[in-house]
């Protein structure tokens, strides 16, 4: 076998695992090229609403969306055809349940459309159809001419829950009948490190929805590797100082069960010379990566920058299956994908900052959040293209492989998760079926 | 008396009042896709030298109690930001690549 010799590798920027690269610092993701027939097959898409929505921990909102006794939301899980309720109780805990009446099986909680979610506050639930009422622990309370009834049992016919856990401040769901895991031991350490960052000082919210025509992972993997910045993005760097060809080096790869962090890292876009930021953001002194300045936050915890990197730039935390951390400094952005069929999903958006004490503050939020959607509409207009384009190569062109270098090492590791928890799937389902 | 929608201080800015102060984040970005190029440069021509200015007339009052004329001051801010996207980045109103993509603001705080 003849060695070939390679070009003496470019000095990389960050210091890379004693293995070379990332990807090989984890041996069980390999390093072939990839099949994405994951994001183009409905049956596949139809085994993932059962192998990973209806097991894997959900994050559906944070706690300040349910601040007192009976505030409440629904959310509409579609990809696990649920729609749930969850609502504060009378001992300040958070509880979720199936949105569904026990009478008749009419939808309990909605406003004007059935199937637009809604929030609120009240003291108990009010079927609209026959008028029943359940309390905010989910208890049968009263039921329009009871004596009408054949042995009704209102204790046993009070709302069906859902296993609700809140992590710092975020609520998960599970559908599953027994989790699997408490919400903690799905975290893991790499997430659950995190504990004691302030979310909850960041009550200032910048909301943005959108409808895409893409499989749910493709939207995630633009968001979770920076190799497509230069090419996608190169308007986020001023003309004058775009350097063609350039690439984008991360500082920090990370994986931990099935979630996995990627950090940035170098210097900061303002402590650049000026040609190097918009003018519209030196004159409100924010911009692609949020405010310059943020109020201090005091100690950190040690699941921040888990690399040590300095100087530090962005932390961007993807927790299986559908949500995203990025955490920038002193502010954080939060994304989930929700699955509405094999090549379509529901993106969610947020940027959550300490709230504004002054206009100018506020200016620069709104300035972080304007710049944010505006590149955040590029990777959105290229999904159709890649959907469109990957159905077609599998289905037409006969190409089911491509390659994924290690800048993309969490693409690889997010579409093997993926592969992972709908095998165990089959696997169980083998299982049941042999006995 | 022709009713004005800004502060006296900033009555060159007037004749843009009622096409720019806008209450939501996506009435500024359907102006933007619906304005010809030309109109966004003289609307940043005109309101970019005067930012400054107007933050600080704003920061005179806190935030919850701006009166009615700097929050219509401020909007026109919140519409030079987005107008900026187009004029000083992209160089047309729609952002490069994106395609018929679409991301709705469903919630932000106020003013
Ligand atoms: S279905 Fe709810 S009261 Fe009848
Ligand atoms: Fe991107």
């Amino acid at each position: 076998m003849s060695k070939v010799v390679h070009e003496p590798a470019t000095p990389h920027r960050w210091p890379r695992p004693p293995e070379g690269t990332w990807t090989q610092h984890y041996p069980e993701l390999g390093t072939s090229m990839m099949s994405f027939e994951d994001s183009v097959s409905p049956e596949f898409f139809e085994l993932e609403r059962e192998a990973i929505f209806k097991r894997a921990w959900l994050n559906v909102g944070r706690v300040e969306q349910v601040p007192k006794t009976g505030s409440y939301f629904t959310k509409e899980l579609d990809v696990a055809r649920a729609s749930i309720i969850v609502v504060r109780d009378r001992d300040g805990a958070v509880n979720a349940f199936h949105n569904v009446c026990r009478h008749r099986g009419n939808k309990l909680v909605w406003n004007e459309f059935p199937r637009a979610e809604t929030s609120g506050t009240c003291r108990q639930f009010t079927c609209k159809y026959h008028g029943w009422r359940y309390g905010l622990d989910g208890g049968l309370n009263f039921v329009q001419q009871e004596a009408e009834f054949f042995d009704l049992d209102k204790a046993e016919l009070g709302l069906s829950p859902v296993h609700c856990e809140v992590w710092a401040g975020f609520i998960f769901v599970n559908l599953d009948a027994t989790p699997r895991q408490t919400l903690r031991e799905f975290l893991g350490p790499m997430i659950t490190d995190l504990d004691g960052y302030p979310f909850d000082k960041m009550t200032e919210w910048y909301e943005f929805s959108a409808d895409n025509q893409s499989n749910w992972k493709l939207f995630a993997d633009a968001f979770q590797e920076y190799y497509h910045v230069p090419g996608l993005h190169s308007q986020q760097v001023p003309s004058a100082v775009r350097t063609p060809g350039k690439g984008f080096e991360c500082a920090h790869f990370q994986v931990d069960g099935p979630h996995r962090m990627v950090s940035t890292g170098g210097a900061r876009r303002w402590t650049m010379p000026p040609e190097f930021m918009y003018p519209i953001e030196r004159v409100t002194r924010s911009g692609l990566v949020g405010p310059w300045e943020s109020p201090e936050l005091g100690e950190l915890p040690k699941g921040l920058n888990p690399g040590r990197i300095e100087p530090w730039g962005i932390d961007n935390f993807q927790i299986f299956p559908n949500i995203e951390i990025l955490i920038y400094h002193g502010w954080y952005l939060l994304y989930r994908y929700w699955p509405t069929s094999y090549n379509s999903h529901r993106f969610e958006g947020m940027l959550c900052f300490q709230p504004a004490r002054t206009v100018r503050e506020r200016v620069e939020h709104e300035v972080a959040s304007v710049v944010f959607k505006e590149f955040a509409l590029q990777d959105a207009g290229m999904l159709t293209g890649t959907q469109t384009a990957l159905e077609s190569a599998y289905r037409t062109a006969g190409l089911t492989e491509f390659p994924v270098n290690d800048q993309e090492i969490l693409v690889r590791h997010f579409h093997k998760a993926v592969a992972d928890w709908v095998d165990v799937y089959r696997h169980d389902l083998a299982g049941t079926d042999a006995r | 008396m022709t009713q004005t929608m800004l502060p006296p201080a900033f009555a060159d800015l007037e004749r843009f009042a009622l096409t720019w102060c806008l209450k939501t984040e996506s009435e500024r970005y359907a102006r933007r896709l619906a304005s010809p190029m030309q109109e966004l440069i003289d609307f940043y021509d005109a309101c970019f030298p005067r930012v400054e200015d107007a933050l600080a007339y704003c920061d005179k009052f806190p935030l919850e109690e701006l009166p009615e004329d700097a929050i219509h001051l401020l909007h026109l801010v919140y519409s030079l930001v987005m107008v900026a996207m187009a004029v000083e980045i992209f160089q047309q109103p729609k952002p490069v690549d994106s395609a018929d993509a679409e991301l709705a603001r469903v919630c932000a705080p106020w003013p």
